[in-house]
């Protein structure tokens, strides 16, 4: 194997380990711009992985299987609307109830790390032991929606157009979110509520329901992160372990992106690299348990970096993290 | 306002400090506690039991026998300690959810001083200056641990929320590697420590638990009544003042991360020595997690975390037995946990603020 195809290969895995994380990245981003910082990612992929795949498996099992397009969409759908109700909680505890964003967002992610092994689990015990789709659907989860002369093309074809459904539906989500917070009115009124919530509010633009619906939908977004996981590298099967720390590295990665959606393409890419290497480039005086922990060292010397840097364009949102009452003007 | 004059269907207006008695804002909060048992009912009722039987099942498992006591004890001991740990740093809104990796940290310390001099000590039982020796080592790790996010949170203001839990994994990875690796006796596993560097038991417990009630006083003290404790506390409430009163924010932050990590590194000896008598990646087990509910549901208040820890104890334990007993995931407990935390931040509001309805005001408060 030449040293092209090491790369073609290591790229290929980086990708597919990457695509949760895009997801996850992506909702957080288009949360925050509305100035919410919601730290309960990693609840919310949980929850998205497990209602995910129990959407999938209980569709299967009394429907019979569907088709390709609709198990994707049927994956997407149960894991957003789980999402979304979990950062519907967020958003009501921190915009109605005016609770503290840090805690809740902690709490959330306790909670939905509990709510995503309690379903594992329940599905596992009420299914006799075994949680998984038929191997057709599996087939469709981790193919790609491109035709096999373009994934023949050498080199690149598997690069460009091999890769899952997911991740083109990512790259999707984050152009679409680009050109929306970028080109479009409401787009710009989010973002106004973001940086500064009281300018906004004195605009005549109403903050709780931009904050509502940018967290409830980020959330939906992040979740799908968790049933993209577990479908394409998990094998469609339900594990306690395999997603934790992925909803963490997301809300890094964030910070990583500079809070730009285009930006989040690379750096999943990135992160998913640094998170396999230990399997795919064995350097042989590094051992594999402290390989491992590569991805975490990174994140916290882009922490470091990020935080070093006094460009005013490369800031979070002003707003970020604090909450706004009217009255408290 | 005339409230004769169009008034919205439900207005809010903020309680002064003083308009609602300590009392009731703690019935308050006690009836969210209650709000988010019965929500946990839910879960149960899905996870098709009776929620009465398996609230049973749990408080039996947790309360039932003596020994059950015991490991109940035994759980709350660390949320204890690190909840008494996050305290401070809470107090100044610095938001530490590295406990975890401190944990850890204290516990690799504790770890290194027995295989280092464990050998130098004879006999069965517990020798007092070698667990001294490791409980230094275990805060002096642990505090280290948590100054390096703190130094960085004081020095460029770096995403502290974000560093520490990076911390936990880089520690916990460096844990596996020595189990994996340097440190193995067998399959995976560090050897035992020699009963000469085992906490000694009292009253069936290992003695963490005198440790850590000690602990609560003077984390109390220190907290309410010394000028560090002040300090924390201005910090907390605005930067801006403190920084007008001429206080070296930077170095407090520092200051207090140190202390914090050095009684959760405290925690990880307290657990090494007297819990599991060796070291695992797992040592911390969820603890520093949890204990940032405990340190939260008790309003950093260090009496109220005993009560609260105690409860979270039982409600862990007893989830432990449900899955036994009911073959109910114990994740109950993560689900029951996070509710609890949501109706307790939930619940501030209805103690900040009164509802006020249109026509007749009437007090707020049903602690939903």
């Amino acid at each position: 194997m030449t040293a092209i195809d090491t790369l073609v290969l290591l790229l290929i895995a980086a990708i597919t380990y990457g695509t949760p994380l895009l997801y996850g990245t992506l909702g957080e981003i288009l949360t925050e711009k509305s100035g919410n910082l919601n730290l309960g990612v990693e609840g919310i992929m949980f929850m998205g992985g497990a209602f995910g795949l129990g959407g999938v498996y209980y569709c299967e099992k009394l429907l019979g299987t569907p088709s390709g397009i609709a198990a994707v969409g049927i994956a997407l759908l149960c894991a957003f609307l789980a999402g979304a109700l979990a950062s519907l909680i967020f958003s009501f505890i921190t915009t109605t109830l005016r609770a503290n964003q840090n805690v809740t967002g902690l709490a959330l992610a306790i909670f939905g790390t509990g709510v995503g092994q309690f379903a594992g689990e329940m599905m596992r015990v009420r299914a006799g032991g075994y949680v998984t789709v038929s191997n057709e659907l599996k087939a469709v989860f981790t193919g790609s929606p491109f035709p096999q002369f373009l994934k023949d093309i050498p080199y690149v074809g598997q690069l460009l157009f091999g890769n899952s459904h997911f991740f083109y539906i990512g790259v999707l989500f984050a152009v679409l979110m680009h050109l929306f917070l970028k080109k479009t009115r409401r787009g710009l009124y989010l973002r106004a509520v973001g940086e500064n919530p009281a300018t906004a509010d004195s605009a005549g633009i109403s903050v709780t329901r931009y904050k509502y619906l940018a967290t409830v939908i980020g959330g939906g977004i992040s979740a799908i992160g968790g049933v993209v996981y577990i479908v394409t590298t998990a094998g469609c099967t339900w594990n306690n372990e395999g997603l934790s720390g992925v909803g963490w590295l997301a809300v890094a990665l964030v910070i990583f992106c500079l809070w730009r959606p285009l930006s989040a393409l690379w750096g999943s890419v990135l992160f998913g690299a640094l998170m396999i290497l230990y399997m795919r480039l064995q350097i042989a005086f590094i051992p594999t348990e402290l390989y491992k922990i590569l991805p975490y060292v990174v994140t916290v010397v882009v922490l470091i970096l990020s935080s070093l840097r006094n460009n005013k364009e490369k800031q979070p949102p002003e707003g970020l993290g604090l909450a706004y009452f009217r009255e408290d003007r | 306002m005339d409230e004769r004059i169009k008034s919205p269907l439900l207005r809010l207006e903020k309680r002064s400090k003083s308009s609602i008695k300590p009392v009731y804002a703690w019935m308050i909060r006690l009836g969210s506690i209650l709000v988010a048992l019965l929500l946990g009912c839910i879960a149960m009722g899905l996870a098709g039991c009776n929620p009465i039987r398996a609230y049973g099942t749990m408080l039996d498992g947790a309360l039932g026998n003596a020994a059950f006591r015991q490991q109940t004890v035994k759980k709350a001991v660390p949320l204890l300690g690190c909840a008494l740990a996050i305290a401070p740093c809470f107090k100044m809104r610095f938001w530490n959810i590295g406990a975890e990796g401190q944990i850890t940290a204290g516990a690799l310390a504790a770890t290194f001083v027995v295989r280092l001099l464990a050998s130098k000590y004879e006999g069965d039982s517990a020798s007092l200056p070698l667990l001294l020796l490791m409980a230094l080592a275990a805060m002096l790790l642990g505090g280290l641990w948590a100054l390096i996010p703190g130094f960085f949170k004081a020095k460029w203001n770096t995403n502290e929320t974000l560093f520490t839990l990076m911390m936990n994994y880089i520690i916990i990875g460096v844990v596996a590697w020595l189990q994996a690796g340097p440190w193995e006796a067998r399959q995976g596993r560090i050897a035992q420590f020699p009963q000469v560097a085992w906490l000694p038991k009292v009253e069936g417990v290992h003695c963490g638990w005198i440790i850590v009630l000690l602990l609560v006083f003077l984390v109390h003290i220190y907290m309410r009544h010394t000028k560090q404790g002040y300090e924390i506390a201005v910090i907390g409430d605005s930067l801006r003042t403190a920084q007008y009163a001429g206080m070296n924010v930077g170095r407090i932050m520092m200051r207090t991360m140190f202390l914090s990590g050095a009684i959760s590194g405290l925690v990880g000896f307290i657990l090494c020595s007297g819990a599991t008598n060796t070291l695992s990646k797992d040592i911390a087990g969820g603890v520093g997690f949890t204990s940032i509910t405990v340190a939260w549901l008790s309003q950093l208040n260090a009496f109220a975390m005993v009560a609260i820890s105690l409860m979270l104890g039982i409600l862990t334990k007893g989830a432990d037995t449900l899955q036994t007993v009911m073959n109910v995931p114990a994740a109950i407990s993560d689900i029951i946990i996070g509710l609890l935390l949501f109706c307790m931040l939930g619940c501030e509001f209805f103690i900040n603020y009164r509802l006020i309805l249109r026509k007749k005001s009437r007090k707020g408060g049903d602690g939903a």
